[in-house]
């Protein structure tokens, strides 16, 4: 199938959207699938074979904060012309609701249309505002994709009509193999922790506090911490004096140091209070093979198929944490058992499981239609 | 006699000390009615470019991205907190001429659309109302100077004529709708 994909962010900045498109895109390529993706990307980025510049983003304020984003009639004529040369089966926005490449492929084109929200649209009376000019475009999508409950709950009321979840994949296997960073984990073993420092619902101080237990118990022990930090002097303090030298903060890592973190440790720990409704962080542990341990909460439980991936423990209970990351630090063949039921588990979260659910939306809705065409109604501007 | 001619000098003296006083209390109270007058204007002229801008993004002239992006600033100047997302005025103001650099900077942006429909007018009626707004933000901020200055008087300060009110704040906010002017300090 040709499949087209519009993009509405900056291609060279980082960002969720464009990890998940790329990672969608290279997913249903392997699958054997004909992909095009456009997205605003400045000329001299060097770009993916199947991603079509639209030329350079334009910061813009959008919500309160600046946006780079790609708008206005030249790129609606670049849209048109990619359009037409591709001759796509299924044409596949993503946020159509940003004012960018998305929204104007959406309007541009007619034919088979999926719709991918990711994030909540906080201001829905612009929406309303603008609705007679968006609805031309909003109302051609023929199947909806949200990849949250919650930004399916915005869809919904919002734009109106309904959505089929579908959860980011994980890229299980850009994190299966990686280099630990240099003196890790050590003969004394480590624990690791991603995520932000000084959000209490990730949950570092339970993993500070069962450090205080178990940092006593084995004197080798270390614990790798990355993630950014408001004030990482004031993580540090919360570790007894004793201990400091053996809690190693990095800050924010790139993508590439994050594998190589995970693969840098014994046991990784996800302490989280709550608030998490996937737990891709935990996910990309139990694809790099690290052996897990984490709080209870829903998500964790379903993660870890109710334990028999991972190790759970009493969420927020820094006792019982100690107890479960010391077992597993003392039986190395328990942790051998955890990995490979940790890799088997997340298999079925990876991106080419995700993207045949997403490929079987594109089926349903090309049923009975036509190609992507240049809408007749977009033709009038130029 | 010298004892009242005395007396009279001092009572005269008293007395135009007095008239002069008053004089300075109530040129620095006529200021801060000039200053608020000042601030009606301009916000009318901000309400004015608002709305206009805000026909323009819903006119069907531009394309989709465009008006979504002008609609979202015009919201923008308009929120007050009730929807949790409000920016401080100045800020939103700025950010609505940046959504209208933005769709009046890229390229050839006036002869696309002209010859449709209403669109010279619309266009023209965009920019002269953005003028108005740069031009009553001066009138506003050199009021509020010559206010301030007013207050910050020795005898002023004093005698403290300028009362209860407040001292009026200046206006600070990016209204250029030509981009080489304002865009580089604004990083855009």
């Amino acid at each position: 199938m040709k499949i087209g994909i519009a993009c509405p962010y900056s291609w060279d900045v980082p960002g969720g959207v464009q990890q998940h498109i790329r990672d969608l895109a290279e997913a249903l390529i392997e699958a054997g699938h004909e992909v095009s993706v456009i997205s605003p990307a400045d000329d001299d980025t060097p770009l993916p074979p199947y991603v079509v510049g639209a030329g350079r983003a334009v910061p813009v304020p959008y919500n309160g904060s600046v946006a780079r984003l790609s708008f206005g009639f030249l790129s609606v004529s670049r849209v048109r012309r990619w359009l037409k040369e591709g001759g796509f089966d299924v044409l596949h926005v993503h946020e159509p609701g940003i004012p960018s490449l998305s929204l104007l492929a959406c309007w541009a084109a007619s034919g088979p249309i999926v719709a991918t929200v990711h994030t909540a649209i906080p201001r829905s009376r612009v929406l309303l505002v603008t609705y007679p000019v968006l609805r031309t475009a909003l109302e051609k999508i023929n199947g909806r994709i949200a990849v949250s409950e919650a930004a399916r709950t915005t869809l919904v009321e919002h734009i109106g009509g309904d959505a089929v979840v579908i959860p980011n994949g994980v890229a299980t296997r850009r994190y299966r193999k990686a280099e630990p960073l240099p003196g890790w984990p050590g003969p004394g073993g480590a624990i690791g922790f991603l995520g932000r420092l000084d959000e209490s619902r990730k949950g570092l101080s339970v993993l500070l506090k069962a450090f205080e237990i178990l940092g006593p118990q084995r004197p080798g022990l270390r614990l790798l911490v990355a993630g950014p930090a408001g004030d990482a002097d004031e993580v540090l303090h919360k570790v007894p004096a004793a201990l400091r030298d053996r809690v190693v903060l990095l800050g924010q890592v790139s993508e590439e140091d994050k594998v190589r973190v995970l693969h840098s440790v014994d046991v990784f720990c996800s302490p989280n209070t709550g608030g998490e409704s996937f737990g891709i962080v935990t996910a990309e542990a139990m694809a790099a093979g690290v052996p897990v341990v984490a709080s209870d909460i829903d998500a964790f439980r379903q993660l870890l198929r109710g334990g028999e991936a991972g190790e759970l423990f009493a969420t927020g209970d820094a006792a019982d944490l100690a107890r479960a990351a010391g077992s597993l630090l003392d039986n190395r063949a328990r942790r051998a058992d955890l990995s490979a039921a940790a890799l088997a588990a997340v298999a079925d979260y990876d991106w080419s499981v995700v993207a045949r659910d997403v490929f079987s939306v594109y089926e349903t809705v090309v049923l009975g239609s036509t190609q992507v065409k240049v809408a007749a109604a977009g033709q009038d501007f130029s | 006699m010298g004892v009242i001619t005395d007396i009279v000098i001092v009572v005269a003296a008293a007395l135009l000390i007095g008239v002069y006083v008053s004089w300075r209390a109530g040129r620095i109270d006529r200021l801060h009615a000039r200053v608020e007058m000042a601030r009606a204007a301009l916000d009318v002229t901000l309400l004015r470019r608002s709305s206009v801008a805000l026909e323009l993004a819903t006119s069907g002239l531009l394309d989709p991205a465009t008006s979504l992006l002008l609609a979202a600033a015009v919201h923008g100047t308009r929120s007050d907190g009730t929807d949790g997302g409000a920016r401080p005025r100045d800020l939103a103001e700025s950010d609505l001429t940046r959504a209208l650099r933005a769709a009046f900077g890229q390229p050839d942006f006036r002869s696309s659309l002209s010859g449709k429909e209403g669109a010279d007018e619309l266009l023209g009626e965009v920019e002269a109302t953005a003028h108005q707004v740069f031009l009553a933000r001066k009138f506003y901020n050199d009021m509020v100077a010559v206010t301030r200055d007013a207050r910050r008087r020795p005898l002023a300060r004093v005698l403290r004529l300028s009362g209860n009110a407040q001292a009026p704040e200046f206006f600070e906010m990016d209204d250029s709708l030509i981009a080489d002017k304002a865009g580089a300090s604004l990083g855009l």
